[in-house]
Parts: C-alpha cells; sequence; structure tokens
C-alpha cells in the first residue's frame, strides 16, 4: 500500500460534543485513523462513539476541537460539502425512490450526467444487479443494507463511515455481511470507520479498534493486542471476558513481579503491567478464561514448574460443543472462569471437584487496582 | 427422546365437533351495522335527492316523479358560470393554503421543538368560534375604511388587482379577492393538518442522508422531502378544494352578486325560489364534477399507493 499517501487520514483534535442539556457525549478526544485502514470504535450504547462518528460526517457540530480530513480542515463544513458519506443504522434508504436512484442520488447531487453504467457496476458489487428498479421496501434487510452500501461507495469518498449498520440483522446474516464489507473494504482501499457495540465484529472486521467508554477511548490498539493485554478493567470485561483477581505486590525478580493473592503467588511479566508496581500495593491480575488448564487435585504433581496456580472447587460446567466452559469457586476470586477445549475430558472434572488452575505467567496482565473491576461487565448485553 | 415428539393433544379432534351451520350467515350479520349506516347516512338521501331532481310540478299541487331529465339540462345551461366560478376561487383558495399552509406545517414538523403543542392549538383554535361569526370578522378585516384596505391602497396593491380584475375601485370586499380570501382563511387548517402529519413522519434520517449525499438543503427539500410529503399535499388540497367548492358562506357574506358561487345557487333555490328539482339536480351536478376532477387530479398526481 502507498502509505505516503494521508488524503484519506481522518485527525480529530481536541474534539468534544457537550449538548445544550448539558449533557458531555464525548470528552476532549484526539485521534488519528490512517488512510486506508479499517477502523472501530467499539462502545456500549451512550459511549460518545456515534457521536463521534457524527462529528466527522458533519451531522453533529462539535463543541470545541477539530477535524482534518487529509490536510482539509473540515471542522465547519457541512455534510454536503465533506468528501465523507455515511451508511446509516437503519440505512436511511429514501422509500420513494427505487434502488438505481437510491444508488444514484449522490452522483445526481454533484452534477454528474452519465450515471448509468457506475450505478450498475456498484449494484453489480453488491449482488443487487436484478433488484435496481424495486423499491427499498421490497427488499430485505441484509438486501437494504448492501444498497446502503452502495450508495455511500459509489461517491467514491475518502471515508465511508459506517453507523452500526448490521444492528438490524440476525447473526447468521451479521456474520456474512462482516466479511462481506471487510471484502469490500479490501477490493476498494477506502478508509472505513465503524461504529458498534458489538466487540466480536469490531475484533472480525477492523485493524485498529478504539473501546470507548463515558465519552472517552479508553484504549487503542489491534483487535489482538486489545484482547491479550487490555489496560483497563473496562476493556477487560468488555472484551471478552477476564478474571481478575486483586493482588498485593510482593517482590520484583528479572522483568517479573511477583505477587500475593490469597495464600499463593503469582508471577506477572512486567511489561504487561499497566499499573505502578510499589512492594505492598495493590494491582489486578487478570488471566483470559481460555488460557487456563484445569487440573484434578489429585493430579497436582504434574503441573510443570513455573506455571500461576490457583486451588479452586469446579461450582458449575457448561458443555458448549467446541469447548466446555467451567465456574470455579476459588478463595481469591468467588467466580473464576475456565474455558477447555473439547479434546480429552477428563471425567473427574465435575461439578464439586478439587481443581488446581494454571496458566503460563506470560499470558497474565496486570492492571491499576484503583479501578472498578466490574467495569464493563455486561454493558454488551444492555446495549444489544 | 420419544417422550418429546408425543405431545399430548391439546385441541380435540376435529371430527368430534362439526362445523356449525349457522357460520354462513355470521360475516353478513357483522357488516350490518355498516351496512344500516351506510343505507340512512348515505343511500338514502342520494336516493331521495336523485328522485327529487327528477320530479316536476308545482308547490300547490305537490310533485311527481316523472323521469324529467331535462332538468339537468337547464340548470347547467342556466347556471354554468357559478359552476366555473366555483371552480376558480375554490382553486385559487387551494393553492393560497398550500403555499401558506406548507410552510406553517414544516415549521410545526420540523422547527417547532416544545412550541410544537401550542402552534397546533392555535391553528386548530379557530374551529371553537362559530364559521360565520369568523367569516363576519373578515368583513370588517376587509372593510372600506379599514386598515388592510387603506395599506393595500398605499401600496399601490389594489392598483395590481383591480387591473387583474379580482377588486373593483378602492374595495376588496365585495370582490372576488374577498371571497377567496375567506374561503383561504376557512379552510387552511384542512391543509395544515394533512400536511403537518404526512411531513411529522418522516424519518429525519432521511434528511441526514440526503445532506450526506451532496445535497444541499434546497435540494434535500425538492428530492425528498417535498416528493415524501406529497400524501399530504394531495389530502389537503382535496380537504379544501371540495368544500370550498360547495360553499357558499364566503360569497353571501364578503361577495356581491357577480361573485355568486354554485353552493349560492343550490342554497337559494331551496330555500327562497322553492325549486326543489332544479336545487337537486344542481347538487348532483356539483358532485359528479368533483368526483371526476378529484379522480383525474389523483390519477395525474400519481399518489395513489402512497394515500
Amino acid at each position: 500500500m502507498n502509505t505516503k499517501d494521508t488524503s484519506g487520514d481522518v485527525r480529530l483534535s481536541g474534539i468534544s460534543k457537550t449538548y445544550d442539556n448539558g449533557f458531555t457525549a464525548v470528552q476532549p478526544l484526539d485521534l488519528t485513523v490512517p488512510q486506508g485502514s479499517f477502523f472501530a470504535l467499539l462502545g456500549a450504547s451512550g459511549c460518545g462513539k456515534t457521536t463521534t462518528l457524527r462529528m466527522i460526517a458533519g451531522l453533529e457540530e462539535p463543541s470545541s476541537g477539530t477535524v482534518h480530513l487529509g490536510d482539509q480542515e473540515v471542522t465547519n463544513l457541512p455534510p454536503y460539502k465533506r468528501p465523507v458519506n455515511t451508511v446509516f443504522q437503519s440505512y436511511a434508504l429514501f422509500p420513494h425512490l427505487d434502488i438505481f436512484e437510491n444508488v444514484a442520488f449522490g452522483l445526481r447531487r454533484r452534477g454528474i450526467k452519465s450515471v448509468k453504467q457506475q450505478v450498475v457496476d456498484m449494484l453489480d458489487l453488491v449482488q443487487l444487479g436484478e433488484q435496481a428498479r424495486k423499491k427499498p421496501h421490497q427488499l430485505s434487510g441484509g438486501q437494504q443494507q448492501r444498497v446502503a452500501v452502495a450508495r455511500a461507495l459509489i461517491n467514491h469518498p475518502k471515508v465511508l463511515l459506517l453507523d452500526e449498520p448490521l444492528g438490524a440483522l440476525d447473526l447468521k446474516l451479521r456474520r456474512q455481511m462482516q466479511l462481506e464489507l471487510k471484502r469490500i473494504q479490501t477490493e476498494v482501499g477506502i478508509t472505513f470507520v465503524h461504529v458498534t457495540h458489538d466487540q466480536e465484529e469490531a475484533m472480525t472486521m477492523a485493524d485498529t479498534v478504539a473501546v470507548m467508554n463515558a465519552g472517552r477511548v479508553e484504549q487503542l490498539g489491534s483487535p489482538s493486542d486489545l484482547y491479550e493485554n487490555p489496560n483497563t478493567t473496562f476493556v477487560a470485561n468488555f472484551l471478552g471476558t477476564s478474571n481478575l483477581i486483586e493482588a498485593e505486590v510482593d517482590s520484583k525478580s528479572g522483568d517479573d513481579i511477583v505477587l500475593k493473592a490469597g495464600g499463593g503467588k503469582l508471577v506477572l511479566p512486567e511489561a504487561r503491567c499497566s499499573a505502578p508496581t510499589t512492594t505492598g500495593g495493590k494491582v489486578l491480575v487478570g488471566v483470559r478464561p481460555e488460557k487456563i488448564t484445569l487440573t484434578p487435585a489429585d493430579d497436582a504433581g504434574e503441573i510443570p514448574a513455573g506455571r500461576n496456580r490457583i486451588t479452586g472447587k469446579i461450582a458449575d460446567s457448561s458443555f458448549i460443543g467446541v469447548s466446555t466452559q467451567y465456574v470455579i469457586d476459588s478463595p481469591v476470586c468467588p467466580e473464576f472462569e475456565v474455558y477447555a477445549q473439547n479434546i480429552d475430558r477428563d471425567s473427574r472434572l465435575r461439578p464439586g471437584a478439587d481443581v488446581v488452575l494454571h496458566w503460563n505467567p506470560a499470558h497474565t496482565f496486570g492492571l491499576d487496582a484503583a479501578q472498578d473491576i466490574d467495569a464493563g461487565v455486561d454493558t454488551e448485553e444492555e446495549a444489544a | 427422546m420419544a417422550a418429546v415428539t408425543e405431545a399430548p393433544p391439546l385441541a380435540p379432534a376435529p371430527e368430534k365437533k362439526p362445523p356449525r351451520k349457522r357460520g354462513r350467515w355470521t360475516p353478513y350479520w357483522l357488516l350490518l351495522p355498516g351496512i344500516l349506516w351506510l343505507i340512512v347516512f348515505f343511500a338514502l338521501p342520494m336516493i331521495y335527492q336523485g328522485s327529487t331532481s327528477i320530479q316536476t310540478g308545482s308547490l300547490e299541487d305537490g310533485y311527481k316523479v316523472t323521469w324529467h331529465f331535462s332538468t339537468y339540462w337547464d340548470a347547467v345551461s342556466e347556471y354554468w358560470p357559478q359552476f366555473v366560478r366555483s371552480g376558480l376561487y375554490a382553486a385559487a383558495a387551494t393553492i393560497l393554503c398550500l403555499l401558506l399552509g406548507y410552510p406553517l406545517a414544516y415549521l410545526i414538523a420540523f422547527r417547532a421543538g416544545r412550541w410544537r403543542n401550542l402552534i397546533m392549538i392555535l391553528v386548530i383554535a379557530p374551529f371553537f368560534t362559530s364559521f360565520l361569526i369568523r367569516t363576519l370578522a373578515w368583513k370588517t378585516i376587509l372593510a372600506d375604511s379599514g386598515p388592510v384596505v387603506s395599506a393595500l391602497n398605499t401600496l399601490h396593491v389594489l392598483d395590481v388587482t383591480n387591473w387583474l380584475g379580482w377588486t373593483s375601485g378602492d374595495r376588496v370586499l365585495a370582490t372576488p379577492l374577498a371571497v377567496v380570501c375567506g374561503l383561504t382563511y376557512n379552510f387552511l387548517p384542512f391543509m395544515v393538518l394533512p400536511l403537518y402529519t404526512s411531513l411529522e413522519r418522516i424519518d429525519g434520517r432521511l434528511h441526514e442522508a440526503a445532506g450526506d449525499l451532496y445535497a444541499k438543503p434546497f435540494t434535500t427539500f425538492r428530492k425528498v422531502t417535498f416528493p415524501l410529503s406529497m400524501p399530504g399535499v394531495v389530502s389537503g388540497t382535496l380537504l379544501t378544494f371540495i368544500p370550498a367548492a360547495g360553499d357558499y358562506v364566503n360569497a353571501e357574506l364578503l361577495g356581491s352578486t357577480d361573485t355568486r358561487m354554485i353552493g349560492n345557487v343550490i342554497q337559494t333555490q331551496f330555500l327562497r325560489i322553492l325549486d326543489y328539482p332544479t336545487a337537486a339536480a344542481l347538487s348532483f351536478v356539483l358532485m359528479a364534477a368533483i368526483l371526476a376532477m378529484v379522480t383525474i387530479y389523483i390519477r395525474k398526481s400519481g399518489t395513489e399507493d402512497l394515500v
């Protein structure tokens, strides 16, 4: 890719939005979305992600700060003068126009006379060539969604903004459209800014994800980076599931920190700790459920040395096909979640069994203990 | 697994309950209230008027149905100028209502915010007063020595309207302009309400989408808002035009003998001359004319599927 081209960059500097009623939807925010990337703004409803998107589109006026597209400042430009297009949450297709005219709308407004070939090509790209003369209400949800994408993309915007574009689709169609949108983005090479509350959707599609909470960006990074190394409890809980343990810094050995939790000791690589670590200070230790191995207490001797260990009792287990999810009652954490692949199932791992939980210390992450340990838990369900 | 598939029968087996015979007439019984309503309030008056229109006779000797269809021809050939005038006045009033009502409805639907309900009440408020009193008030407003007429005079507007034949001399009262003003005023709410309803239904995101797709505000109005408000425009114009074409109060109170509309003729025939057949025939002709115009209008405006 031509990394020098910055004409499709989106640069937000100190942008914020406070409504007339005093509610601050977006706190001052700096964000740069590089040209050609697929960028996702992820957060629960009311976190300010849609407001941020609308400020880029020009549909909302920022209370402070500036918006740049490439080298052009667009902060005070009305939407119809900005080289961006939006795919709206409910598609907002024009009900009185047929599919062809819906897609041609942007071209016609810019005074382009011969739109036919372009519209036909675009409808072919989204596989709707046959439906050109139908009205929007005659199409299914997934087809309407593709019309909305085609209607925006045909204008070759520098940036395509997608506001929860898949929210109204059922799960199976949503998965299909995720791949479809990703394919289109790769094909056209336009910068996509995608707003969603579905963490799986954000991780599947985006190169870079910004997790937003209460008008702020909590953390920004690639999906794997955010998942493996969250910096806040909100990110840890909102993206997938995390087991968080309150621990106390005991000592440091080399690049590792040794912590005391319950009766035992845990090792945490210092590079993976986003909190200050002074001896005696509190740290939240986190580990993802799928990194953990369960071993019956009887076989504890077989666990290799150098792994973090916690003891507990299986409180509940549910079989979900590819894996089994266990809830472990442990002295350091009352509801410790463990996901085990169903490869060789040990019949002794039943509710009530005493077990040892162990994992590679490299999968441990450390968070500042001064945060709400439950931040971001269940917000996803509320939004959905 | 077998236990799951074998569900207990929830409904009794169908052969135990033979289908009831009275079910055959049930739909007609259910239709009865509607049919009775139509007979009493629509069919009977129509038949009565229809038979009146083809009767001959006099008040002293009584009227008899003689299938005298030439009453229609006589009535139309004598009163066609009033028919044409009614159509013109009603059309002018409808256009004025649309020009005044659309911005108002647009304002209420999109810009009024928390004032919306208050403005809606103000639109409907005139209905709390009698139609006659409101129309009489216009007699005062447009009085020869009143401020409106003198202002129009000073601004030389009356010179223009005189030249157009809408007014004569220094007067507004007793001219076509006064009648059209009265009609416009009286039927404005019938325009505003359907317009408001259809504008208010338009999804605000469509405006945003149009702006996002490079449409300037006026283009958005022309290409999105106005086409989507067509159902309101059509029903508003119909609700204004139809009663305005048959109205006689405005022409009676604000007009002169030169501005008589077909409603005035019918009223005079019924109540003063007591020529019931001619009055009934004129009513039928008016109804048929309006029906024909409305049908053509709806066809032309192409909003059958939107209304």
